[in-house]
């Protein structure tokens, strides 16, 4: 995957429909994520936003770095928000109100949003089969409100709620398993996907979008200010998060699970974890005990895929 | 017109089915489950054609609410109680972010305890929330403001979320005589919504900015002016409701008022038992009339003090208990309205019917009795309660 | 051209604060925020475009002899451009004082 054709980001269609004079931080990979997301998108696309990182550095009153019809509301809500947006559309076209076009709608929240606070609304919206495609832009943590720690922060990692200290060692339970919850609702189609992996991600984008019905696309954003980690870093350690097995990237398609790239081996865990002082205060046999959870969750899913029958590109 | 025998709640959903609603978010609680089953039950056998969205809980009903307003759809919801309560937070937001929303709630008494009963303590939390509020007293009231609350929520002079206000059990599930609009009827006097800002891609819109403090205080200036504006609509809509079905609606509704000197105060469907005690006192040779709010958001101000100003008494009966605050809210609330005031009778605070409990014409006798007592001779408490064992 | 926060007054409030101007936060310089900026050797840029892939501001552009070059305007100095590109036609400069 590290042998891009010089020809390819050209491809890519030029408009910006996230735009430049965003407050996001410096080198921030989840505002990176969301502008590769929109390059598989188009015009014909409404935006849901959670509360977030995303949503504050876009839509200060009265900006909007959004070149899409968007709405944000409330936190935990945004599958809800989704649900409605979708089943308006589909009536008012139903009723001869609106153009018949096709129009896709994009729910967009960060971790705390979609695996805590909001998998209520996640959990029904997928149940009840709405054609919405929700993405979860998972930097690890609150980082809006200052770094505490969510469900998806990563075992060991240190945040303002689960600091490492002389007692504390940071992260005391390991990363919620958000997409087999997304595929335990036998949606269409899940996937996993990094923006140091671009095209990889906007392909995934481009077929959740196309899906039939509900689509859960798991984004990990590297956020250089909760963890700690130099702002050029961004799409490195996005790249070595893959590469550790730390955050696989695979696909689920009508329940069918498929890798998107072949890792025989994994790279030692340390290489990815040494470049952010989130993980500092670790021991090496800290470390070494999450090594092997890292790779018997990698052979889990890896093992899912070989099962699988051949699935059609 | 049609007058039927009909379950409040049944006539209910007809009507919001008659209103042709497009998207209908629903989760149940009692005492509304009538509601959101009838309209399942319309939808299922094609009467109605609307997405009826079986949501996971009220919070994302109303959620859900938001994003099919901000479509353009009309949209209808119901809760009651619990179901109001943990849908808090979503009320502010669909009225600042002007999104015409009609929901009706079959008010529930608020745990704890637990009761499914009907009392107001579920909409007396909810004064705050920027939604114009109608109080309905009989099944007829019911349908007619279900009707009225889409063509007045739905204005473009307004675009205001709009509750309408049932008593639970009390009138939820009761079988009333209802004329019953035809469709023909509701298409004259209701148009196609046309939400002005439509989630839609030919004109983008960022819906639900967040203000940073320089500017918040004049979002909520601006709401709140705009919400003012919306009580003329109120009445206009009122107005043309009754030309084209013959039943008037005011903000402050008087009975038997006429040079009276002690008046009552009621709201919601005990307004109607009210009415047969003052008829039994008036009988009985006292000088005595009623008062209701049927708008209860925005406060109708200057009807309330033209209503009570020449009275020398007023007994407030509250169906809600603010703990360890001033008494019934409503009664605070009419105490404040008429503060400025030169002339204005003596207030007398009571609460009663909570919980379900019935408050009858023999009761109603007793509360008046007990009233003019409190307004005659003082009472150490800021208020009373009726019908407590002691 | 948005008018600014604080000269706003209430009546020119939208109601419930819409915003129907797509985009228009690209008015915000965020170029003031950054410490460093990138400086293209145009010798060594081999125009594979993956520094304009990377960019979280979006703010890096073609220019007309098919070369990507950072606008100074948004760019915040994060390095991700330099450390990307696979030639090293990007190099990190300090910001000077102004």
């Amino acid at each position: 995957m590290q042998n891009y054709s010089v020809f390819v980001p050209k491809l890519l269609p030029k408009r910006e429909l996230f735009a430049p004079g965003h407050r996001g931080c410096i080198g921030c990979g989840e505002a990176l994520a969301v502008r590769l997301a929109t390059k598989a998108m188009d015009e014909n696309t409404i935006i849901v936003n959670a509360t977030g990182c995303m949503e504050i550095i876009a839509s200060q009153y009265p900006y909007t770095s959004w070149r899409l019809p968007w709405i944000h509301t409330l936190f935990e809500n945004t599958a809800a928000v989704a649900s409605g947006v979708e089943s308006a559309i589909k009536v008012l076209k139903r009723k001869k109100r609106i153009e018949d076009r096709d129009i896709k709608i994009v729910a967009i929240g960060g971790d705390g949003a979609t695996v805590d606070i909001g998998l209520q609304a996640l959990s029904g919206a997928m149940e009840r089969g709405h054609n919405f495609t929700y993405i979860c832009f998972d930097n690890e943590a609150y980082m809006n409100t200052g770094i505490q720690r969510s469900s998806a922060t990563p075992f060991g990692a240190s945040t303002t709620t689960s600091p490492a200290g002389k007692v504390g060692k940071g992260q005391f339970s390991w990363k919620k398993d958000m997409l087999a919850i997304a595929v335990a609702h036998n949606i269409p189609y899940v996937a996993t996907c990094c923006p140091s992996y671009p095209f990889d991600m906007i392909e995934k984008v481009g077929k959740a979008l196309a899906a039939d019905g509900p689509a859960y696309i798991h984004c990990l954003s590297v956020c250089p200010t909760g963890w700690r980690c130099a702002t050029e870093d961004t799409v490195k350690i996005g790249r070595l998060a893959v590469e550790t097995g730390v955050f696989p990237l695979y696909e689920v398609v009508n329940g069918q699970y498929k890798m998107s790239m072949e890792t025989p081996e994994l790279k030692p865990l340390r290489e990815y974890t040494s470049l952010q002082r989130r993980f500092r205060h670790l021991t090496e046999e800290s470390l070494d005990l999450i090594q092997e959870r890292v790779q018997l969750e990698y052979n889990k899913i890896a093992e899912r895929a070989a099962c699988a029958p051949k699935l059609e590109k | 017109m049609a007058r039927v025998g009909v379950e409040v709640s049944i006539a209910l959903s007809e009507a919001v089915g008659l209103c042709n609603a497009d998207v209908i978010a629903a989760y149940p609680i009692t005492p509304q489950t009538h509601i959101v089953e009838h309209l399942a039950e319309m939808v299922a056998d094609g009467e109605l054609d609307a997405e009826y969205i079986p949501v996971e809980s009220e919070h994302s009903a109303l959620s859900a609410c938001l994003g099919s307003a901000a479509a353009g759809a009309r949209t209808f919801t119901a809760t009651a109680g619990q179901g109001l309560e943990l849908m808090h937070e979503v009320l502010y937001v669909a009225s600042s972010m002007r999104l015409p929303v009609i929901m009706a709630v079959a008010n529930r008494a608020l745990s704890g305890p637990l009761s499914v009963w009907g009392d107001h303590s579920d909409v007396m939390s909810c004064r705050d929330i920027g939604w114009i509020q109608i109080f309905t007293e009989n099944g007829q009231e019911v349908v007619d403001n279900a009707i009225c609350s889409f063509k007045i929520g739905e204005d473009k002079r307004v675009l205001l979320p709009v509750m309408v206000h049932l008593d639970g059990f009390h009138l939820s599930h009761v079988i009333e005589p209802i004329d019953m609009p035809e469709r023909a009827q509701v298409d004259a006097f209701l148009s196609v919504n046309d939400y002005p800002y439509a989630l839609n891609p030919d004109n983008p819109h960022a819906m639900g900015d967040f203000a940073p403090p320089v500017v918040f205080t004049e979002a909520k200036w601006a709401q709140e002016q705009d919400f003012q504006k919306s009580k003329a609509v109120i009445l206009e809509v009122w107005k043309d409701f009754e030309k084209q079905f013959g039943r008037s609606y005011k903000p402050v509704e008087t009975y038997r008022t006429e040079g009276a000197e002690n008046l009552l105060f009621t709201m919601g469907s005990f307004s109607e038992t009210a009415m047969a005690a003052i008829d039994k006192m008036r009988d009985d040779g006292m000088s005595v009339g009623l008062v209701r709010l049927r708008l209860w958001r925005p406060f109708p101000f200057e009807e309330l003090r033209d209503a009570v100003k020449d009275a020398k008494n007023l007994i407030v009966l509250d169906r809600a208990l603010s703990i360890g605050g001033p008494g019934g809210p409503v009664c605070s609330e009419i105490k404040a309205a008429l503060y400025p005031l030169e002339k204005k009778p003596k207030i007398v605070s009571i609460i009663g019917g909570l919980g379900g409990r019935d408050i009858t014409v023999a009761n109603f006798e007793d509360i008046m009795k007990r009233g003019l007592e409190i307004a005659e001779k003082g009472s150490p408490n800021e208020y009373e309660i009726y019908g407590v064992r002691a | 051209m948005a008018k600014q926060e604080n000269k706003i007054t209430w009546q020119e409030m939208t109601p419930g604060c819409i915003v129907s101007e797509p985009g228009n936060a690209s008015q915000y310089k965020t170029g003031d925020w950054r410490s460093q900026l990138p400086v293209h050797n145009f010798k060594k840029c081999i125009k594979c475009g993956l520094c304009y892939v990377f960019c979280p501001e979006a703010c890096i552009n073609e220019t007309k002899e098919g070369f990507f070059e950072a606008d100074l305007f948004y760019c915040k100095g994060c390095g991700i451009c330099a450390h990307e590109c696979p030639t090293g036609a990007i190099v990190m400069k300090d910001e000077e004082e102004k």
